[in-house]
């Protein structure tokens, strides 16, 4: 059984509905991409599995129904959701931001955990005491995934790791969400607009279109077929 | 010259208990942008606690006052979940006008069971001169001095040092964010009120010794502490103590120097307030501009 | 237009028996109750004036006691040293308030939500005080003590009965004249500088000047019934204006909500008549504890009950309470839209 499946979730922004009945699955250990135009519930869908929006369906993680659960308890449960706009902790230190992401933790942020994260970003304990709004956009998006790390998660969400990034700093990105992946056996769902690098790391990918899953299938199959590029990919 | 000194230290004493006042209500504010009109009288209704353990339970003074922090913390929760949660996502002039109730029900009810008939308390110090050079200091004021340094080093202390510190101002700053880190924002809230009240019951059992201890006792000391918040910007902590000291200052000042100055405090603080918020709303040590609502 | 005149005939009823009813009250009760009502039309004219600023413009104020202070106390003084008939300093208290208060609005300006209340809340405290402060004028803390307000000559009224007559006609005509106001232009300034500031000044509305014009305008109405106020007890000292006066103008223009309609009589009614029942209440107790003459806790409980219970109740004291008015006035039949207190 999947380690997280979504089956007919609406979703509305008030008299806005945004999303009519996504169902997906992610495996666990998997790495598994989210794709679509600007606007077809991307962001949406990952606000649904962390419960930061209105909507109906059923959700399930590891057997247990998350659809009703409050977004904290959720995060409990192990779903780390770094949020579109990175949800950096502006005001506070990279060492603070690192420690909220700990939060959930019993025991707050161990050594281990930071060792592990300042291996995968060598520049975290030059900056530790540095206000994180003034950390450069790529750094802001890396503190944000190192943030999620802390939290030891099960399962990640991120959406649109790549915005705004330098190519060769989205090639770093994605290298280290698939050792995140492998070396610490995290499951990773990633919404990207950068469709090609995200099919590289991902196994699976789903293409939403207008709020519901267009087409799936694993990353090899999107890739080949000439109408999804055309059509959804855009290359 | 030594007579202004010694006003000056004496303004600076009772400044930290405007300061401790005024850390309450930056705390609530700096949690969900609103000034608690009711953190004084639930401080003197704490204030009351204290007497109350001191003089019917016959309990040391600096047990009471811990016995009487410990209190008033779980009533500032107790407050929060019942009485301010159920208007979470209202707008602010209604949890201002919620707060107002609260001043006015806290008020009552700390007539009714203590009586409207002044107090006197005996604080933690004794209330002994000092001689210093050619200064007379107050063992009082020193004391009080001591105690509101201790309790901003504590909060210092918590605010950065511990988890629940650091939560507190992530969920006060960035409740979205928060929540998706596993924070409870809504307790968060709760803590920080049980912090105001916890720290405003201490200013209240400070100032108690030094006026009568009566259910209006902390009106006065309200305005000032609000003058100092509105000074040193209402959701900075420095400029809440660093407000706080220069209203005690002033204070010290007007009602030494200005004939009949007692009885013309308060409406120096009216007009420190205005003048703060005509030339800089944002007080001396406040980023933000004058929220508008 | 149909509207109008399909409801026009309802209103003239309404009209006809509220005036009998306001006409013959005295008849039908005695002394003591004519005397309270006398006290409700005064609270009725403060809170118009607390409506116009709070309801129709959107400014909070907890200093209205204070500008009930410079009412009451220009007729007092004025009639303690000048020997003036005290009917005439009526108007005088209600111009003098009404400066204080444009002068007060001129920094109350720049003020908005939290900080206007914090500013206002520290001119009702601080007013005391300053009235203790300056006893030449005030005579301190003993107060003023004036001769009682006879009825005029010729007129065969009881004292209370003249007390009543004259604040509810002028309550009556303030009334009108705040009726005619709301639905002038400057009115619909006002209302459009609550609904929002910047649509406001982007059709051209001066927010300097309605909003001082506001803020003077409640201080004006806030003199007048002050002014009664004093004529009525004969008395004034600076307790009477405390912080607890102007609190209890908030609680009245909570309970009545906002819109120049029955809600302010209501406001009223509860201000004047729950310190009485509080007072009755002594026989209520728990234990040892007396509630009797403690009319704050009620005050109190009471605000927050209705901000609770009747969030529509209090639709006054918030922005959106204002389209919510209209829509009951306009569609009788249409839905409910969303309370004002989210829960
Ligand atoms: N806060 C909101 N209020 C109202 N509508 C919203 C809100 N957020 C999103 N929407 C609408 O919901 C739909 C889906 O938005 P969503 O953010 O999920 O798209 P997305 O796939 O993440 O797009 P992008 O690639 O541009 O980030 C859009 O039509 C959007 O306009
Ligand atoms: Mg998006």
């Amino acid at each position: 059984m999947a380690l997280l499946e979504l089956s007919d979730v609406h979703a509305r922004y008030g008299p806005i509905s945004a999303l009519h009945g996504v169902s997906l699955g992610v495996d666990e250990g998997a790495i598994v991409a989210l794709l679509g135009a600007n606007g077809a519930g991307k962001t949406t869908t990952l606000r649904a599995i962390s419960s930061t929006v209105r909507k109906t369906g059923e959700i399930t993680f590891d057997g247990h129904d998350i659809s009703r659960r409050a977004p904290e308890d959720v995060a409990r449960l192990g779903i780390a959701h770094v949020p579109e706009g990175r949800g950096t902790l502006g005001q506070l230190t990279v060492w603070e931001n690192l420690r909220m992401g700990a939060y959930v933790r019993r025991g707050g942020a161990s050594k281990v955990d930071y060792d592990r994260v300042c291996g995968y970003f060598s520049w975290i304990p030059a900056r530790r005491n540095q206000v994180a709004a003034t950390l450069s956009g790529g750094e802001q998006q890396m503190l944000a995934i190192a943030r999620a790390l802390m939290m030891r998660p099960r399962l990640l969400l991120l959406d649109e790791p790549s915005l705004g990034l330098a190519p060769i700093v989205v090639q770093e990105i994605f290298k280290i969400i698939r050792a995140v992946n492998e070396q610490d056996k995290v499951t990773v769902l990633v919404v990207e607009q950068n469709a090609s690098i995200a099919l590289q790391a991902a196994a699976h990918a789903y293409v939403l279109e207008v709020g519901k899953v267009a087409v799936s299938g694993t990353s090899a199959e999107l890739q080949k077929d000439e109408a999804v590029r055309r059509s959804y990919l855009g290359y | 010259m030594l007579s202004l000194i010694q006003q000056v230290i004496s303004g600076i004493a009772t400044g930290g208990i405007y300061a401790s006042l005024a850390l309450a209500l930056v705390l609530v504010y700096r949690a969900m942008d609103v000034a608690n009109f009711a953190q004084g009288e639930m401080a003197t209704f704490s204030t009351f606690i204290s007497y109350s353990l001191i003089e019917y339970a016959h309990i040391d003074f600096w047990l009471a006052f811990v016995i009487t922090i410990l209190i008033s913390f779980g009533l500032g929760v107790v407050i929060e979940r019942a009485l301010i949660r159920p208007f979470e996502g209202a707008p602010v002039l209604t949890l201002l006008i919620v707060t107002l109730g609260l001043f006015t029900a806290f008020n009552g009810v700390t007539g009714l069971i203590w009586g409207y008939v002044f107090k006197s308390y005996r604080g933690g110090f004794p209330d002994q001169p000092i001689q210093f050079g050619g200064l007379y200091l107050n063992t009082q004021d020193l004391g009080v001095l001591g105690v509101v340094l201790v309790m901003l080093l504590l909060l210092y202390l918590f605010f950065t040092r511990t988890k629940a510190g650091l939560a507190m101002r992530a969920a006060s700053l960035y409740p979205d964010s928060s929540r998706l880190l596993g924070v409870r924002v809504g307790w968060m809230l709760a803590l920080g009120w049980g912090l105001a009240s916890a720290v405003g019951a201490v200013s209240g059992m400070l100032v108690a010794p030094i006026i009568f201890l009566d259910p209006n006792m902390m009106q006065a000391i309200l305005l000032f502490a609000f003058t100092a918040a509105v000074l040193g910007g209402i959701e900075s902590v420095l400029g809440a103590v660093v407000g706080g000291v220069a209203v005690g200052i002033l204070m010290a000042l007007v009602g030494t120097y200005i004939p009949g100055g007692q009885d013309l405090r308060l409406a120096f603080g009216l007009i420190v307030i205005v003048v703060v918020l005509l030339v800089r709303p944002a007080g001396l040590f406040g980023r933000a501009t004058v929220k508008r609502v | 237009m149909r509207r109008l005149s399909r409801t026009r005939p309802e209103l003239i009823g309404l009209a006809v028996v509220a005036a009998v009813v306001l006409i013959g009250l005295p008849t039908v009760t005695n002394q003591f109750f004519t005397f309270e009502f006398a006290k409700v039309a005064i609270f009725v004219t403060a809170l118009i004036g607390l409506n116009l600023l709070t309801g129709y413009s959107g400014q909070i104020s907890l200093g209205n006691g204070a500008f009930m202070a410079v009412g009451g106390y220009t007729t007092a003084i004025l009639v303690q040293r000048t020997g003036i008939p005290y009917w005439t300093t009526i108007p005088v208290a209600g111009i003098l308030a009404g400066v204080v208060g444009f002068l007060i609005g001129i920094p109350a300006l720049r003020l908005t939500g939290v900080y206007l209340a914090l500013a206002t809340f520290a001119l009702a405290l601080s007013i005391p005080p300053v009235l203790n402060h300056f006893d030449t004028f005030t005579g301190g803390h003993g107060g003023i003590v004036m001769a009682p307000a006879m009825p005029p000559l010729g007129l065969d009224l009881s004292q209370e009965q003249w007390l009543y007559y004259l604040c509810s006609g002028i309550a009556l005509v303030l009334f009108l004249f705040a009726w005619g106001i709301v639905r002038s232009r400057t009115g619909r300034a006002f209302m459009a500088i609550r609904d929002s500031e910047t649509a406001a000044v982007a059709s051209g509305i001066s927010l300097a000047y309605y909003k001082t014009l506001a803020f003077g305008l409640s201080a004006a109405y806030a003199g007048v019934a002050g002014s009664l106020l004093a004529i009525a007890t004969s008395y004034v000292n600076p307790d009477t204006f405390g912080l607890s006066l102007s609190l209890a103008l908030l609680v009245g223009v909570v309970i009545g909500g906002l819109g120049l309609d029955f809600g302010a009589v209501l406001g009223s009614l509860l201000v004047v008549w729950l310190p009485y029942y509080a007072e009755k209440a002594s026989g209520l107790q728990i234990g040892s504890l007396s509630f009797g003459g403690k009319p704050d806790i009620f005050y109190g409980a009471l605000l927050i009950l209705i901000l609770f219970f009747a969030p529509h109740g209090a639709a006054g004291l918030v922005q959106r309470g204002w389209r919510w008015y209209l829509l009951r006035r306009t569609a009788a039949r249409s839905p409910l839209p969303e309370p004002v207190v989210e829960r």
